[in-house]
Protein backbone atom coordinates (compact mmCIF):
# COMPACT_ATOMS: atom_id res chain seq x y z
CA UNK A 1 0.00 0.00 0.00
CA UNK A 2 2.90 2.47 0.61
CA UNK A 3 4.64 2.21 -2.09
CA UNK A 4 1.36 2.50 -4.40
CA UNK A 5 1.04 6.48 -2.33
CA UNK A 6 4.63 6.84 -2.65
CA UNK A 7 4.36 6.22 -6.61
CA UNK A 8 1.05 8.77 -6.16
CA UNK A 9 2.78 11.41 -4.60
CA UNK A 10 5.71 11.20 -6.51
CA UNK A 11 3.66 11.37 -10.08
CA UNK A 12 1.56 14.29 -8.41
CA UNK A 13 3.61 16.39 -7.56
CA UNK A 14 7.95 15.59 -7.78
CA UNK A 15 7.31 14.32 -11.34
CA UNK A 16 4.48 16.35 -12.24
CA UNK A 17 4.00 15.71 -16.07
CA UNK A 18 3.54 19.32 -16.87
CA UNK A 19 6.08 21.03 -15.08
CA UNK A 20 8.99 18.55 -14.43
CA UNK A 21 8.41 16.72 -18.09
CA UNK A 22 6.60 19.55 -20.24
CA UNK A 23 4.55 16.94 -21.17
CA UNK A 24 0.85 18.24 -22.44
CA UNK A 25 2.65 22.35 -22.86
CA UNK A 26 0.40 22.61 -26.30
CA UNK A 27 -3.02 22.77 -24.57
CA UNK A 28 -1.10 23.61 -21.02
CA UNK A 29 -0.54 26.86 -22.68
CA UNK A 30 -3.33 27.49 -24.80
CA UNK A 31 -6.69 26.26 -22.68
CA UNK A 32 -5.29 28.25 -19.66
CA UNK A 33 -7.15 31.59 -19.65
CA UNK A 34 -10.22 30.46 -18.32
CA UNK A 35 -10.24 28.40 -15.10
CA UNK A 36 -13.62 27.16 -16.32
CA UNK A 37 -11.73 25.49 -19.25
CA UNK A 38 -8.97 24.63 -17.75
CA UNK A 39 -11.07 22.71 -14.80
CA UNK A 40 -13.10 21.03 -17.70
CA UNK A 41 -9.62 19.61 -19.18
CA UNK A 42 -7.50 18.96 -16.43
CA UNK A 43 -10.79 16.68 -15.23
CA UNK A 44 -10.80 14.88 -19.07
CA UNK A 45 -7.27 14.11 -18.61
CA UNK A 46 -7.63 12.80 -15.24
CA UNK A 47 -10.03 10.07 -16.64
CA UNK A 48 -8.67 9.90 -19.87
CA UNK A 49 -5.36 8.90 -18.63
CA UNK A 50 -6.41 6.56 -15.72
CA UNK A 51 -7.78 4.55 -18.50
CA UNK A 52 -5.38 4.26 -20.56
CA UNK A 53 -2.71 4.18 -19.05
CA UNK A 54 -3.15 0.81 -17.58
CA UNK A 55 -4.68 -0.64 -21.07
CA UNK A 56 -1.37 0.29 -22.41
CA UNK A 57 0.26 -1.57 -19.88
CA UNK A 58 -1.63 -4.68 -20.76
CA UNK A 59 -1.31 -4.44 -24.19
CA UNK A 60 2.43 -4.02 -23.83
CA UNK A 61 2.87 -6.95 -21.60
CA UNK A 62 0.55 -9.10 -22.52
CA UNK A 63 1.43 -8.68 -26.47
CA UNK A 64 4.34 -6.33 -27.29
CA UNK A 65 7.20 -7.34 -25.13
CA UNK A 66 9.75 -9.66 -25.80
CA UNK A 67 8.29 -12.98 -25.21
CA UNK A 68 4.70 -11.80 -24.23
CA UNK A 69 3.25 -13.99 -26.80
CA UNK A 70 4.27 -17.20 -25.35
CA UNK A 71 1.01 -17.48 -23.20
CA UNK A 72 -1.18 -18.08 -26.95
CA UNK A 73 1.32 -21.04 -27.70
CA UNK A 74 4.96 -21.62 -27.22
CA UNK A 75 5.95 -20.79 -30.66
CA UNK A 76 5.02 -17.36 -30.45
CA UNK A 77 7.63 -16.92 -27.03
CA UNK A 78 10.51 -15.70 -29.48
CA UNK A 79 8.59 -13.06 -30.73
CA UNK A 80 9.43 -9.48 -29.90
CA UNK A 81 6.93 -6.51 -30.67
CA UNK A 82 7.98 -3.51 -28.87
CA UNK A 83 8.62 -2.06 -32.23
CA UNK A 84 4.78 -1.83 -32.85
CA UNK A 85 4.67 -0.17 -29.44
CA UNK A 86 3.85 3.69 -30.51
CA UNK A 87 1.51 2.83 -33.46
CA UNK A 88 -0.47 0.82 -30.75
CA UNK A 89 -0.36 3.19 -27.74
CA UNK A 90 -1.22 6.22 -29.88
CA UNK A 91 -4.37 3.56 -31.80
CA UNK A 92 -5.39 2.75 -28.04
CA UNK A 93 -5.96 6.32 -27.06
CA UNK A 94 -7.65 7.35 -30.00
CA UNK A 95 -10.18 4.47 -29.30
CA UNK A 96 -10.77 4.81 -25.62
CA UNK A 97 -11.06 8.52 -26.02
CA UNK A 98 -13.64 7.63 -28.37
CA UNK A 99 -15.46 5.19 -26.47
CA UNK A 100 -15.22 7.55 -23.55
CA UNK A 101 -16.67 10.17 -25.32
CA UNK A 102 -19.81 8.39 -26.61
CA UNK A 103 -20.32 6.69 -23.20
CA UNK A 104 -20.29 10.20 -21.73
CA UNK A 105 -22.48 11.47 -24.26
CA UNK A 106 -25.02 8.14 -23.41
CA UNK A 107 -25.09 7.95 -20.01
CA UNK A 108 -23.53 11.62 -18.16
CA UNK A 109 -24.77 14.19 -20.88
CA UNK A 110 -23.98 16.92 -18.18
CA UNK A 111 -20.53 16.20 -18.15
CA UNK A 112 -19.89 15.95 -21.71
CA UNK A 113 -21.38 18.93 -22.73
CA UNK A 114 -19.02 20.42 -19.71
CA UNK A 115 -15.89 18.89 -21.67
CA UNK A 116 -17.15 19.55 -25.30
CA UNK A 117 -14.54 20.57 -27.42
CA UNK A 118 -11.57 19.46 -25.15
CA UNK A 119 -12.83 15.33 -25.11
CA UNK A 120 -11.67 15.07 -28.70
CA UNK A 121 -8.07 16.92 -28.41
CA UNK A 122 -7.02 15.17 -25.48
CA UNK A 123 -6.41 12.23 -28.83
CA UNK A 124 -3.10 14.05 -29.29
CA UNK A 125 -2.48 15.81 -26.24
CA UNK A 126 1.33 14.38 -25.23
CA UNK A 127 0.92 14.33 -21.76
CA UNK A 128 -1.43 11.23 -22.62
CA UNK A 129 1.04 9.48 -24.82
CA UNK A 130 3.70 10.43 -22.39
CA UNK A 131 2.05 8.80 -19.39
CA UNK A 132 1.67 5.69 -21.63
CA UNK A 133 5.41 5.69 -22.63
CA UNK A 134 7.36 6.61 -19.49
CA UNK A 135 5.13 3.72 -17.59
CA UNK A 136 6.83 1.66 -20.56
CA UNK A 137 10.08 2.71 -19.75
CA UNK A 138 9.62 2.11 -16.33
CA UNK A 139 8.09 -1.22 -16.72
CA UNK A 140 5.66 -0.44 -14.08
CA UNK A 141 2.98 -3.21 -13.25
CA UNK A 142 -0.43 -3.50 -13.46
CA UNK A 143 -1.07 -1.95 -10.05
CA UNK A 144 1.29 0.68 -10.43
CA UNK A 145 0.43 1.69 -13.91
CA UNK A 146 -3.20 2.05 -12.31
CA UNK A 147 -1.54 4.78 -9.62
CA UNK A 148 0.57 6.39 -12.13
CA UNK A 149 -1.77 7.08 -14.70
CA UNK A 150 -4.49 8.57 -12.14
CA UNK A 151 -1.47 10.37 -10.38
CA UNK A 152 -0.16 11.86 -13.01
CA UNK A 153 -3.44 12.51 -14.80
CA UNK A 154 -4.35 15.07 -11.08
CA UNK A 155 -1.18 16.52 -11.43
CA UNK A 156 -1.30 17.72 -14.48
CA UNK A 157 -5.09 18.54 -13.88
CA UNK A 158 -3.41 20.72 -10.55
CA UNK A 159 -0.71 22.49 -12.67
CA UNK A 160 -3.25 23.75 -15.33
CA UNK A 161 -5.92 24.98 -13.06
CA UNK A 162 -3.45 26.66 -10.76
CA UNK A 163 -1.80 28.51 -13.97
CA UNK A 164 -5.29 29.39 -15.29
CA UNK A 165 -5.67 31.00 -11.54
CA UNK A 166 -2.62 33.34 -12.02
CA UNK A 167 -3.43 34.15 -15.49
CA UNK A 168 -7.03 35.34 -14.43
CA UNK A 169 -5.45 37.26 -11.97
CA UNK A 170 -2.69 38.74 -14.56
CA UNK A 171 -5.44 40.64 -16.44
CA UNK A 172 -4.94 43.85 -14.58
CA UNK A 173 -1.03 43.94 -14.54
CA UNK A 174 0.69 45.86 -16.65
CA UNK A 175 3.20 43.70 -18.64
CA UNK A 176 5.57 44.91 -21.45
CA UNK A 177 3.62 44.99 -24.66
CA UNK A 178 5.81 42.09 -26.36
CA UNK A 179 5.77 40.23 -23.48
CA UNK A 180 1.72 39.64 -23.25
CA UNK A 181 0.05 36.73 -23.90
CA UNK A 182 2.33 33.45 -24.38
CA UNK A 183 5.67 35.11 -23.11
CA UNK A 184 4.43 35.83 -19.91
CA UNK A 185 2.62 32.32 -19.46
CA UNK A 186 5.99 30.98 -20.19
CA UNK A 187 7.45 32.80 -17.53
CA UNK A 188 4.79 32.01 -14.68
CA UNK A 189 5.00 28.63 -15.76
CA UNK A 190 8.57 29.25 -15.25
CA UNK A 191 8.05 30.17 -12.01
CA UNK A 192 5.49 27.67 -11.00
CA UNK A 193 8.47 24.77 -12.21
CA UNK A 194 10.72 26.46 -8.99
CA UNK A 195 7.67 25.89 -6.75
CA UNK A 196 7.15 22.23 -7.64
CA UNK A 197 10.88 22.13 -7.50
CA UNK A 198 9.94 22.24 -3.39
CA UNK A 199 8.61 18.72 -3.71
CA UNK A 200 11.85 17.35 -4.93
CA UNK A 201 13.19 14.58 -2.70
CA UNK A 202 9.61 13.93 -0.84
CA UNK A 203 9.90 10.00 0.07
CA UNK A 204 7.02 8.13 2.61
CA UNK B 1 14.20 28.20 -56.72
CA UNK B 2 11.14 30.57 -57.33
CA UNK B 3 10.57 33.57 -54.79
CA UNK B 4 7.31 31.64 -53.82
CA UNK B 5 8.97 28.77 -53.09
CA UNK B 6 11.69 30.61 -51.08
CA UNK B 7 9.53 32.11 -49.05
CA UNK B 8 7.44 28.67 -48.48
CA UNK B 9 10.76 27.72 -46.91
CA UNK B 10 12.30 30.63 -45.20
CA UNK B 11 8.75 32.49 -43.65
CA UNK B 12 9.22 29.84 -40.77
CA UNK B 13 12.32 30.75 -38.86
CA UNK B 14 11.20 34.20 -37.92
CA UNK B 15 8.12 35.68 -39.46
CA UNK B 16 5.74 32.13 -38.60
CA UNK B 17 8.05 30.67 -36.56
CA UNK B 18 6.22 27.24 -35.38
CA UNK B 19 7.53 27.62 -31.76
CA UNK B 20 7.31 31.43 -31.00
CA UNK B 21 4.17 32.14 -32.96
CA UNK B 22 1.95 29.46 -33.60
CA UNK B 23 2.45 27.56 -30.37
CA UNK B 24 3.59 24.20 -31.53
CA UNK B 25 5.80 21.28 -30.32
CA UNK B 26 6.27 23.13 -26.85
CA UNK B 27 6.53 19.87 -24.88
CA UNK B 28 10.05 18.40 -26.62
CA UNK B 29 11.25 21.88 -27.01
CA UNK B 30 11.49 22.23 -23.71
CA UNK B 31 12.24 18.88 -22.63
CA UNK B 32 15.44 18.21 -24.75
CA UNK B 33 17.39 21.07 -24.80
CA UNK B 34 19.56 20.77 -21.53
CA UNK B 35 22.17 19.66 -23.78
CA UNK B 36 22.69 20.91 -27.24
CA UNK B 37 23.78 17.64 -28.81
CA UNK B 38 20.27 15.67 -27.63
CA UNK B 39 18.76 18.29 -28.91
CA UNK B 40 20.89 18.53 -32.35
CA UNK B 41 19.58 15.27 -32.73
CA UNK B 42 15.88 16.28 -31.49
CA UNK B 43 16.27 18.65 -34.52
CA UNK B 44 17.32 16.21 -37.19
CA UNK B 45 14.34 13.64 -36.28
CA UNK B 46 11.76 16.19 -36.29
CA UNK B 47 13.12 17.81 -39.63
CA UNK B 48 12.93 14.77 -41.41
CA UNK B 49 9.84 13.14 -39.74
CA UNK B 50 8.40 16.65 -41.02
CA UNK B 51 9.61 16.72 -44.39
CA UNK B 52 8.63 13.50 -44.51
CA UNK B 53 4.78 13.03 -43.10
CA UNK B 54 4.11 16.29 -44.86
CA UNK B 55 5.70 15.11 -48.24
CA UNK B 56 3.56 11.62 -47.97
CA UNK B 57 0.41 13.16 -46.77
CA UNK B 58 -0.18 15.84 -49.86
CA UNK B 59 0.89 12.93 -52.30
CA UNK B 60 -2.20 11.10 -50.62
CA UNK B 61 -4.43 13.94 -49.88
CA UNK B 62 -6.68 13.15 -52.57
CA UNK B 63 -7.19 10.02 -51.41
CA UNK B 64 -7.91 10.78 -47.81
CA UNK B 65 -11.58 10.50 -47.17
CA UNK B 66 -12.08 13.37 -44.79
CA UNK B 67 -13.42 12.17 -41.68
CA UNK B 68 -10.96 9.82 -41.37
CA UNK B 69 -8.22 11.73 -42.02
CA UNK B 70 -7.15 12.23 -38.59
CA UNK B 71 -6.53 8.53 -38.12
CA UNK B 72 -4.87 8.30 -41.50
CA UNK B 73 -2.19 11.23 -40.87
CA UNK B 74 -1.32 9.73 -37.51
CA UNK B 75 -0.80 6.22 -38.66
CA UNK B 76 1.41 7.33 -41.67
CA UNK B 77 3.25 9.85 -38.83
CA UNK B 78 3.35 6.76 -36.17
CA UNK B 79 5.17 5.03 -38.78
CA UNK B 80 7.66 7.49 -39.71
CA UNK B 81 8.73 7.84 -35.97
CA UNK B 82 9.20 3.84 -35.56
CA UNK B 83 11.58 3.91 -38.60
CA UNK B 84 13.23 7.40 -36.95
CA UNK B 85 13.54 6.03 -33.47
CA UNK B 86 14.74 2.21 -35.26
CA UNK B 87 17.16 4.36 -36.64
CA UNK B 88 18.46 6.03 -33.81
CA UNK B 89 18.56 3.33 -31.69
CA UNK B 90 20.42 1.23 -34.06
CA UNK B 91 23.42 3.55 -35.07
CA UNK B 92 23.38 6.43 -31.83
CA UNK B 93 22.17 4.13 -28.97
CA UNK B 94 23.42 6.42 -26.02
CA UNK B 95 21.73 9.55 -26.98
CA UNK B 96 18.67 7.55 -28.09
CA UNK B 97 18.65 6.65 -24.43
CA UNK B 98 18.70 10.22 -23.46
CA UNK B 99 15.81 11.40 -25.60
CA UNK B 100 14.34 8.60 -23.93
CA UNK B 101 10.01 9.20 -24.72
CA UNK B 102 10.55 12.09 -26.62
CA UNK B 103 11.29 10.57 -29.92
CA UNK B 104 8.05 8.98 -29.28
CA UNK B 105 6.46 11.98 -28.82
CA UNK B 106 7.04 13.13 -31.73
CA UNK B 107 3.82 11.28 -32.87
CA UNK B 108 1.75 13.86 -30.89
CA UNK B 109 4.09 16.59 -31.36
CA UNK B 110 1.76 19.48 -32.58
CA UNK B 111 4.24 20.75 -35.37
CA UNK B 112 3.38 17.50 -37.34
CA UNK B 113 -0.07 17.20 -37.12
CA UNK B 114 -1.06 20.89 -37.18
CA UNK B 115 1.62 21.30 -40.54
CA UNK B 116 -0.02 18.27 -42.18
CA UNK B 117 -3.55 19.64 -41.41
CA UNK B 118 -2.72 23.06 -42.44
CA UNK B 119 -0.39 22.90 -45.33
CA UNK B 120 0.00 19.22 -47.11
CA UNK B 121 -3.67 18.80 -47.41
CA UNK B 122 -4.06 21.37 -49.48
CA UNK B 123 -0.99 22.04 -51.22
CA UNK B 124 1.35 19.72 -53.64
CA UNK B 125 4.37 17.93 -52.71
CA UNK B 126 6.99 19.95 -53.51
CA UNK B 127 5.66 22.87 -51.58
CA UNK B 128 4.36 20.49 -48.39
CA UNK B 129 7.79 18.92 -48.37
CA UNK B 130 9.70 22.90 -48.15
CA UNK B 131 7.39 23.89 -45.65
CA UNK B 132 8.30 20.52 -43.58
CA UNK B 133 11.21 21.62 -43.81
CA UNK B 134 11.23 25.21 -43.34
CA UNK B 135 8.85 24.59 -40.00
CA UNK B 136 11.34 22.09 -38.93
CA UNK B 137 14.12 24.55 -38.88
CA UNK B 138 12.00 27.15 -37.54
CA UNK B 139 11.52 24.66 -34.84
CA UNK B 140 15.30 24.00 -34.78
CA UNK B 141 16.24 27.38 -34.50
CA UNK B 142 14.59 28.16 -30.68
CA UNK B 143 15.65 24.27 -29.81
CA UNK B 144 19.14 25.21 -30.82
CA UNK B 145 19.28 28.83 -29.35
CA UNK B 146 17.47 27.28 -25.85
CA UNK B 147 20.08 24.48 -25.51
CA UNK B 148 23.36 26.82 -26.87
CA UNK B 149 21.99 28.95 -23.54
CA UNK B 150 20.98 26.52 -21.35
CA UNK B 151 24.45 24.02 -21.82
CA UNK B 152 26.85 26.88 -21.57
CA UNK B 153 25.31 28.90 -18.44
CA UNK B 154 24.76 25.34 -16.49
CA UNK B 155 27.33 23.38 -17.37
CA UNK B 156 30.21 26.12 -19.21
CA UNK B 157 30.75 23.88 -22.38
CA UNK B 158 29.35 23.90 -25.93
CA UNK B 159 28.64 20.12 -27.23
CA UNK B 160 30.47 18.77 -24.54
CA UNK B 161 33.71 20.78 -24.58
CA UNK B 162 34.52 23.47 -21.95
CA UNK B 163 33.82 27.01 -22.57
CA UNK B 164 33.79 28.62 -19.33
CA UNK B 165 35.71 26.36 -16.50
CA UNK B 166 33.91 25.95 -13.90
CA UNK B 167 35.16 27.03 -10.19
CA UNK B 168 34.37 23.51 -8.64
CA UNK B 169 37.40 22.23 -11.51
CA UNK B 170 39.62 25.15 -10.95
CA UNK B 171 38.33 28.09 -13.42
CA UNK B 172 36.40 30.95 -12.69
CA UNK B 173 33.06 30.30 -13.83
CA UNK B 174 30.34 29.78 -11.10
CA UNK B 175 27.34 27.85 -13.04
CA UNK B 176 23.76 28.65 -12.60
CA UNK B 177 21.90 25.45 -11.96
CA UNK B 178 18.50 26.96 -12.35
CA UNK B 179 19.06 26.51 -16.48
CA UNK B 180 19.95 22.89 -16.04
CA UNK B 181 16.37 22.58 -14.56
CA UNK B 182 12.98 22.33 -15.86
CA UNK B 183 12.23 26.29 -14.48
CA UNK B 184 15.39 27.36 -16.71
CA UNK B 185 13.69 25.99 -20.04
CA UNK B 186 10.22 28.00 -19.49
CA UNK B 187 12.50 31.18 -19.13
CA UNK B 188 14.74 30.94 -21.85
CA UNK B 189 11.73 30.64 -24.60
CA UNK B 190 9.72 33.24 -22.68
CA UNK B 191 12.68 35.66 -23.20
CA UNK B 192 12.66 34.39 -26.80
CA UNK B 193 9.33 35.06 -27.61
CA UNK B 194 9.79 38.71 -25.89
CA UNK B 195 12.72 39.43 -28.05
CA UNK B 196 11.68 38.26 -31.24
CA UNK B 197 8.28 40.11 -30.59
CA UNK B 198 9.98 43.45 -29.74
CA UNK B 199 11.48 42.83 -33.06
CA UNK B 200 8.64 42.04 -34.83
CA UNK B 201 6.28 44.20 -33.31
CA UNK B 202 3.13 42.51 -35.65
CA UNK B 203 3.13 39.38 -33.79
CA UNK B 204 2.19 40.76 -30.45
CA UNK B 205 -1.23 39.16 -28.93
CA UNK B 206 -4.13 41.44 -28.68
CA UNK B 207 -5.30 42.61 -25.42
CA UNK B 208 -7.76 40.01 -23.74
Amino acid sequence: MEQYLNLAIKAIFVENLALAFFLGMCSFLACSKKINTALGLGAAVIFVQTVTVPMNNLIYNRLLADGALAWLSPGLADYDLSFLGFLCYIGTIAAMVQIVEMTLDRYVPALYAALGVFLPLIAVNCAILGGSLLMVERTYTFGESVVFGLGSGVGWALAIVALASIRERLQYSNIPLALRGLGMTFVLSGLMAIGFMAFGGIQL
Amino acid sequence: MNPASTKTLLDPLFESNPIALQVLGICSALAVTSKMETALVMCAAVISVLALSNLSISILRNLIPSNVRIIVQLTIIASLVIMTDQVLKAYIYEISKQLSVFVGLIITNCIIMGRAEAYAMQNGPLDSLLDGIGNGLGYSVVLMATAFLRELLAQGTVFGAVVLPKVHSGGWYNPNGLLGVSAGAFFIIGLFIWALRSWKTDQVEAEG
